[in-house]
């Protein structure tokens, strides 16, 4: 075990863990968030995305000891069901979700690339999403909810 | 709500009166139900049981139907709010908890809909309440109940603005008991202001930021992280188990064996993780498995049980005398649930009694089952419903409760596992293969006159039910049975029953001296034979519906087409049911249906051409409808198949919520697109081989999204049906009439994938 140092969200925290702890554990057990999610724990499918230093990581196969000191958001990192990320909001608007386990991988993928890419195509986002999965199918409204954002973020 | 609330802890808690109607009230009857222990559910007759105004006007229902992501507990709020007259944000729904909920069984099998939404259950629970609430207002403000009007938890008299009285002014103080009043009437669907309108779902937001509690987030004081290890191969048993290989490794509490069960319990997920990975046990080889490319043909040589739907007993005579006999097999392959996130449950067991939080559909089994395998009386085991990832059926669930179940009550602490992705995805009970042949006549009008379906399908194992927990893999390890295989002839039937779609839409249906199917073919005979699964099996999403349909729908493409006759005139041709041909001609009336026979002429043999395909579907018969048209290219170079629109008729009887219903007719839809396109479990001689997202093959968000355009059919007069299987019923058949309309060429195995439709068009030349 180590004393390992992450800033998770603009705050800082001290944990004590193997060092190769993948870190969707420290994030989902030792800091108890509910927005990265192991799905496959193969960086298969998406849902235990978070943010690292602006791009999208597989924190499911992303060891603690390489992301020490680093900038990490989680879903819960963009807002809150008060105050959503405009991103959020586009998905609460278009009603894009039905179980909504892999929403944190879709909304942080189409985020971090989004951000590097504010004039991205339809086609590019698409592309931007191609290892995400949303086994209950709700494609067509995260789609649109991706294009809004992605209006209000050209503009 | 603290874990371990009870109904009667909780509605004391939460300020509420319960609310009864026995309107002279009954005080001693009363003063006992608030005593007594609760020794199972609520009583399902007993308006207590579902509906709790508090003094403050707020309204708690119960009920006993889930959300599992497909959008019923918003109609489920919204139709309580309704029946009541209340704001939407009024109403608390509290679903699933074995002492808090009436006992409604499984959610599953697209019942919620029909359940809650007609003249039982919870709506009749709210009429109930309205009515009594009616009539306590009248006796109140003496005043005759016709005079009365509800408003937002206010009842009011007309012309007469000051007298009035809120429902927690009534309730309070009261203590009242009222049966379900089934003469109770519920408000016309043309004066509905809350229920029909498209409603955000109150949990959308919170799913969004990264709030909302799945079970995998369930934590509890002292909780410790299971890890299971499954057999190697199917059939594999435990020789022995070596503790001493993971001795000393960070964490880890305990190995834990239990029969052919094994798995480990540490501090933390990961260090659970390595420990499993990490511990030796020595496994007997597997049973072995058949040759999959040789499978489907050789279902028909099993020991089979042998059930018949309809036979008209005629259908050899009239073949005989038909101008045109044409047959076609179609086969469908194991498919899986395969969630997103891998099943997850927390249990805390205790020398004599058990929580469980759990995903299962099924709460009321996982309280009888989870107390045979930890010796517990069933009114010991509590088991709280909390949403996992989408399901579609019996995925990990109901076992990975059990996994933790059996790790918590040997550590005596409270445990949480969480599958594998290989685990979940080589030991889920899936979706059931079959082999299908059909067999129809035609007249010299080329009007079908006799149909025959024979089909052949394995299972093993199920939902658990309340008795059966070897149904689910962590039962059967543990050294319980899956439910009994029977060969035999089972007797003909004395009644119709659709049988999850084993029927054709296109026959008469007749049984003793009725016809109750939704066709026209009187010369008809549905043969189903049962057999023996390799693996286990158990409901997915459209269970049998989906595979029946598939080859239904290909086959009535294929007749029409012989017949040089346009699809959707030809179904027309031989249905008599106005819903089904309701939703079929809402479809292809929005996709501007141009009438013409399959194949379409003039598209060349090479490169990229177009099609269109059509089905149809009425579920079970009679629970929920619909047609699609898709416009699809196929591209004869790579085989590749693009389905480029779609358009969905759907008919679910009086619309609860229009943008949740077309939320799951979207979602249906291309769930049906991607198992019809890609998904197939695969096996060696050994073992299941699609175990994670590169060995099946689910289309992911990078896929090329179809527009999808649904065409919603409000029955407002009919009863409320099933909603969320219906469009992924017809999607396989649709793209293969597709793809046949494209290029010719007749698919008749799922997945349709880029080798088969390569093939199929080399054998076309």
């Amino acid at each position: 075990m180590s004393v390992i140092n992450l800033k998770v969200n603009g705050r800082s925290h001290t944990l004590d863990l193997d060092p190769a702890t993948p870190l969707l554990y420290a994030l989902s057990d030792d800091l108890e968030l509910h927005g990265p999610k192991f799905g496959c724990g193969l960086g298969q499918c998406g849902a235990c995305t978070a943010i690292v230093n602006g791009a999208a990581v597989r924190s499911c196969v992303t060891p603690v000891s390489t992301v020490v000191g680093k900038d990490i958001v989680t879903l819960e990192g963009l807002g809150t069901p008060e105050k959503p990320h405009p991103i959020q909001k586009a998905f609460i608007d278009e009603q894009a979700a039905q179980c909504g386990f892999c929403l944190n991988g879709v909304i942080l993928t189409a985020k971090a690339f989004l951000d590097k890419n504010p004039k991205a195509s339809e086609s590019e986002i698409q592309q931007a999403l191609s290892g995400v999965l949303c086994r209950c199918f709700t494609h067509v409204r995260m789609q649109q909810a991706i294009q809004r954002y992605a209006k209000g973020v050209a503009k | 709500m603290t874990p371990a609330a009870n109904r009667r802890s909780f509605l004391k808690s939460a300020g509420a009166l319960i609310v009864g109607f026995r309107m002279l009230g009954n005080d001693a009857a009363q003063a006992q139900f608030a005593q007594a222990p609760l020794p199972g559910a609520p009583p399902i007759d007993q308006l207590d049981s579902w509906i709790a105004i508090a003094a403050d006007g707020s309204i708690t229902a119960f009920s006993g139907k889930e959300e599992l992501g497909q959008g019923i507990s918003t109609a489920q709020q919204q139709l309580v709010a309704e029946e009541l007259s209340v704001p939407f944000e009024r109403v608390k729904l509290i679903y699933c908890d074995t002492a808090l909920t009436p006992d409604q069984a499984y959610t599953s099998g697209s019942q919620s809909h029909p359940a809650n939404f007609n003249h039982g259950n919870l709506a009749q629970a709210c009429a109930t309440a309205r009515e009594a609430l009616l009539k306590m207002a009248a006796q109140q403000l003496n005043v005759p109940v016709e005079r009365l009007t509800a408003t937002n938890g206010v009842i009011g008299v007309k012309g007469d603005a000051a007298k009035k009285v809120t429902y927690g002014q009534l309730v309070a103080g009261k203590r009242l008991n009222l049966a379900l009043d089934k003469q109770a009437k519920r408000k016309p669907a043309s004066d509905w202001t809350v229920l029909g309108k498209p409603i955000g779902r109150p949990d959308m937001a919170a799913m969004a930021t990264g709030q909302f509690e799945y079970v995998h987030n369930v934590r509890l004081p002292g909780m410790l992280h299971g890890r299971v290890v499954r057999p190697p191969a199917v059939g594999a048993t435990v020789v022995s188990v070596d503790e001493s290989s993971v001795q000393g490794m960070p964490g880890l509490v305990k190995v834990v064996t239990r029969k052919n069960f094994v798995g480990v319990v540490a501090e933390k997920p990961w260090q659970a993780m390595q420990a499993a990975e990490k511990l030796k046990v020595s496994w007997t080889a597997g049973t072995g498995l058949p040759k999959q490319a040789e499978f489907h043909e050789a279902l028909r040589k099993q020991p089979s049980r042998d059930v018949k739907l309809v036979d008209s007993k005629d259908t050899e005579q009239t073949l005989a005398t038909a101008a045109t006999v044409l047959k076609s097999t179609y086969y469908h392959p194991y498919q899986m649930h395969g969630s997103v996130g891998s099943s997850c449950a927390v249990a805390d067991v205790q020398s004599d009694k058990a929580t469980l939080y759990s995903p299962t559909q099924g709460v009321w089994y996982q309280k009888t089952t989870g107390a045979m395998i930890l010796g517990l009386k069933p009114e010991n085991v509590h088991v709280i419903f909390r949403r996992g990832s989408g399901c579609y059926g019996l995925n990990g669930a109901d076992t990975v409760t059990y996994d933790a179940a059996i790790l918590s009550q040997a550590v005596g602490k409270p445990v949480r596992v969480q599958l594998s992705r290989k685990d979940e995805m080589a030991w889920e009970n899936y979706g059931n293969a079959w082999t299908i042949d059909e067999r129809a006549g035609l007249d010299a009008k080329g009007n079908i006159i006799a149909w025959e379906h024979e089909a052949w399908t394995p299972g093993l194992g199920n939902r658990p039910g309340p008795e059966t927990p070897g149904n689910v893999v962590t039962g059967m390890l543990i050294g319980y049975q899956p439910q009994a295989f029977r060969p035999g002839i089972v007797p003909d039937p004395k009644t119709y029953n659709n049988n999850s779609n084993g029927v054709p839409s296109y026959v008469a249906g007749h049984v003793g001296d009725k016809s109750e199917g939704t066709g026209t073919v009187k010369s008809e005979k549905v043969l189903v034979h049962n057999l023996v699964s390799p693996f286990w099996t158990g409901p997915l999403r459209s269970p049998a519906r989906l595979q029946n349909t598939f080859a239904h729908e290909s086959f009535m493409d294929e007749l029409a087409a012989r017949v040089k006759a346009d699809p959707v005139e030809y179904r027309l041709r031989h249905l008599h049911d106005e819903r089904v041909i309701g939703v079929l001609t809402a479809a292809a009336k929005a996709a501007k249906w141009e009438t013409r026979p399959s194949p379409k002429t003039g598209n060349p043999k090479t490169g990229v051409v177009s099609g269109r395909g059509v089905a149809c579907v009425a579920y079970e018969g009679d629970n929920g409808y619909t047609g699609i048209v898709v416009d699809i290219e196929v591209n004869q170079d790579t085989g590749k198949v693009a389905v480029k629109r779609m358009w969905v008729g759907i008919d679910a009887g009086p619309i609860s919520n229009p943008d949740g219903l077309r939320n799951q007719a979207e979602g249906g839809a291309l769930q049906g697109m991607s198992r019809a396109l890609g998904e197939e479990v695969t096996w060696d001689d050994q073992k299941v081989t699609s175990v994670d997202w590169k060995t099946y093959h689910s289309l992911p968000l990078g896929f090329e999204i179809p527009k999808i355009e649904c065409v919603l059919v409000n029955r407002p007069d009919e009863e409320a049906t099933g909603a969320g299987e219906t469009s992924i019923t017809v999607m396989a058949a649709a793209i293969g009439n597709a793809i046949f309309d494209a290029t010719g060429v007749r698919l008749r195995q799922i997945p349709l994938t880029p080798e088969r439709v390569k093939e199929a068009l080399r054998a076309r030349g």
